[in-house]
């Protein structure tokens, strides 16, 4: 095909694809009791996204981006204002009991604070076994399934089985969490922020234990990190989210080495330590906060973006293919 | 327990010492400390000068008179260490009418100043803080550490909470106060990243001990102690080349720190002496100073261990 081609019909050529996001539009309404307006929060605006099997695409942007929402209406967290996402070419919010029960066993989701998503009145055996009851593995399997299960992740079951989440380390903790993601076969881990909570020296542990375990169960990714470094370090693919819109989404290195958004180029030169070839953008005397609340008319980065153009407050850019693989939505990208 | 163990180091005039290390290794209670802010069961020894007067041995009155003045402090989730139903502008006047006699309105003249110096408009200081975004909250409490023109200021990971464009503000509005005003920072932040791009020198500390010290460019670079050298390979980078990370092995010791070198059960180049004895600080062979057996050994057979 000749020329620019929008995002979705790229998209449906892909057999690989295991989660397909089209379109999602993910909206709040809050109604303020004293005055009685409703606010209405853009978290996550017309977003396109295919995952293929046995990716890890990791998710970026600033807190606020809608990184998170994003994650939690693919786990049916939350209900879509509209658009559709299809695990396994199927609408996950058009499942009857059945498909639902086999989808949630499908799709699991590791969270960001392994102090918050223990029961602090289970033991390691109990959180682990928990998922393998709701969904009926026999009783007599469930133990050494445990068992098993903490091995693979690292941790002694003999010592660790019988504890409580007080007792263990924030890295034992994530580990016990991600034992329990796994516990049913997933096909699909949804990991929110995994390693932000924890320390430098255990991070690592906890971002080699996530590769091999993909590599050995054959899962795919959904990584959400506000880290580039971890994105690149864990991730084959990179999305750039923006106000609640993927503004960006290109190989890992493609991403990092030759960003086309001008907000990734922001992220880009304001990491520390960067050595960004491009100026930095980076000014002192600008609020970088948005409201989620009201998006600006046409592309949502033009209040920041310093080469925004008439033509940029006018109609929103698409999410277009400037090279192979390397989507980006803006009218006047960085040049190459 | 013993938090911190036999820290010294020096802060010099106009610069930025980063002080680094992972949880619970004695940063915070290090930076408490020199503000006698640590908990009343803490016993603390030792000396703490300030332009040559020791601070642990100060009359409250005095203390008193001293914060704020000669120190000050960004403490650690300072985000949301403002008052909600006080506006900002006021929350700084008081700082300033607690510590000298001077009238509201002038007061509040400076507040107005400190806030445009840190890049807030100053038509804002009439407005409460939750009416600022995060990164504001954080600039307004440093112009709150800057109200009394201190030497010394004190931020205990004064970046976390933000996202990295506004982290890169502050970094940049800090070097620039820094620059500007003269003023001595000790920078506590868990973020080798961070520090590196803001200190001018920078300690590392490992189960209440200072294992490296030196210019920042010399210990990251050329770091002499394996704890250093470990924590830096650990960070995932976003430049360069790709490459696979080694993590360091088992976890940081809390509370009953091992004998010997605190870090040899998860060092790589452990030996003998590392389990017995306690390794000092001493002149490395990149001239900086770190705590490790190895230097001794280098420097008495003359060449440098594969490290």
């Amino acid at each position: 095909m000749a020329g620019a081609e929008t995002q979705g019909d790229v998209h449906k050529c892909d057999l690989n694809g295991i989660l397909e996001i089209q379109e999602l539009t993910v909206h709040f309404h809050r109604k303020d009791r004293i005055i009685g307006r409703q606010t209405t929060i853009h978290a996550v605006d017309r977003v396109t996204l295919t995952l293929s099997k046995g990716e890890t695409l990791s998710l970026v942007g600033e807190s606020g981006s809608g990184k998170s929402t994003l994650a939690r209406t693919v786990l049916k967290l939350h209900h879509p204002t509209s658009g559709t996402i299809l695990f396994r070419n199927k609408d996950i919010f058009r499942q009857d009991r059945t498909e639902s029960k086999s989808f949630r066993k499908r799709v699991q989701m590791i969270f960001q604070d392994p102090y918050e998503s223990l029961n602090p009145q289970s033991t390691v055996l109990s959180s682990v076994i928990e998922p393998m009851i709701i969904h009926g593995l026999a009783k007599d399997k469930r133990e050494s399934m445990a068992s098993r299960l903490l091995t693979m992740v690292g941790l002694d079951p003999t010592s660790k089985l019988d504890r409580y989440p007080h007792e263990l380390s924030g890295g034992e903790r994530q580990r016990v969490a991600i034992a329990r993601a796994i516990s049913l076969e997933p096909e699909l881990l949804v990991a929110d922020e995994p390693v932000s909570m924890l320390d430098v020296s255990i991070r690592l542990e906890i971002l080699h234990l996530l590769q091999t375990l993909k590599n050995e169960l054959h899962l795919t990714y959904l990584f959400i990190t506000h880290d580039l470094g971890v994105a690149r370090y864990i991730g084959t693919r990179i999305a750039v989210m923006y106000f609640g819109q993927i503004v960006e989404i290109a190989e890992t290195d493609e991403l990092i080495n030759q960003p086309l958004h001008h907000y990734t180029n922001l992220l880009l030169s304001s990491i520390p330590g960067s050595e960004n070839s491009q100026p930095l953008a980076v000014k002192a005397d600008v609020d970088y906060s948005f409201s989620a609340t009201e998006p600006p008319s046409g592309c949502r980065f033009r209040t920041r973006c310093p080469k925004a153009q008439e033509k940029c407050a006018l109609k929103e850019p698409e999410l277009t293919e400037l090279t192979a693989r390397h989507f980006v939505a803006c009218y006047y990208p960085l040049s190459r | 327990m013993k938090a911190v163990d036999g820290v010294s180091f020096t802060v010099n005039k106009g610069e930025i010492l980063g002080l680094a290390g992972e949880s619970a290794c004695g940063k915070t209670t290090t930076a408490l400390s020199i503000m006698r802010l640590h908990g009343a069961n803490a016993v603390v020894e030792g000396k703490i000068l300030l332009e040559g007067r020791d601070i642990l041995q100060m009359s409250n009155e005095e203390l008193r008179d001293f914060r704020w003045k000669r120190i000050s402090m960004i403490p650690q989730g300072s985000m949301n260490s403002l008052d909600p139903v006080i506006s900002v502008g006021n929350q700084i006047t008081e700082a300033i009418q607690a510590h000298e006699n001077v009238h509201k309105s002038e007061a509040w003249k400076s507040a107005e100043k400190l806030l445009s110096s840190v890049s807030i408009d100053p038509s804002r200081a009439k407005n409460y803080p939750h009416e600022f975004s995060g990164g504001m909250k954080q600039r307004a409490v440093i112009a709150m550490a800057l109200a009394l023109n201190p030497s010394l200021v004190i931020a205990d990971e004064p970046t976390t909470a933000l996202d990295v464009v506004v982290q890169k503000q502050l970094l940049l509005l800090l070097k620039e106060l820094q620059r500007n005003l003269s003023i001595s920072f000790l920078f506590v932040s868990h973020d080798l990243s961070v520090i590196g791009e803001i200190a001018d020198r920078l300690a590392v500390m490992y189960a209440g001990k200072i294992v490296e010290i030196g210019p920042k460019s010399v210990v990251l670079k050329q770091p002499s102690h394996p704890y250093t050298r470990a924590l830096v390979n650990s960070v995932p980078r976003v430049f360069g080349s790709r490459q696979l990370l080694h993590s360091i092995p088992g976890s940081p010791p809390t509370g009953i720190w091992p004998s010997g070198c605190r870090f040899h059960p998860r060092c790589e180049f452990a030996f003998e002496p590392c389990k017995q004895k306690e390794p000092q600080l001493e002149v490395s062979m990149t001239g900086v100073h770190a705590a490790c057996h190895l230097i001794s050994q280098e420097k008495e057979t003359g060449f440098s261990t594969k490290r």
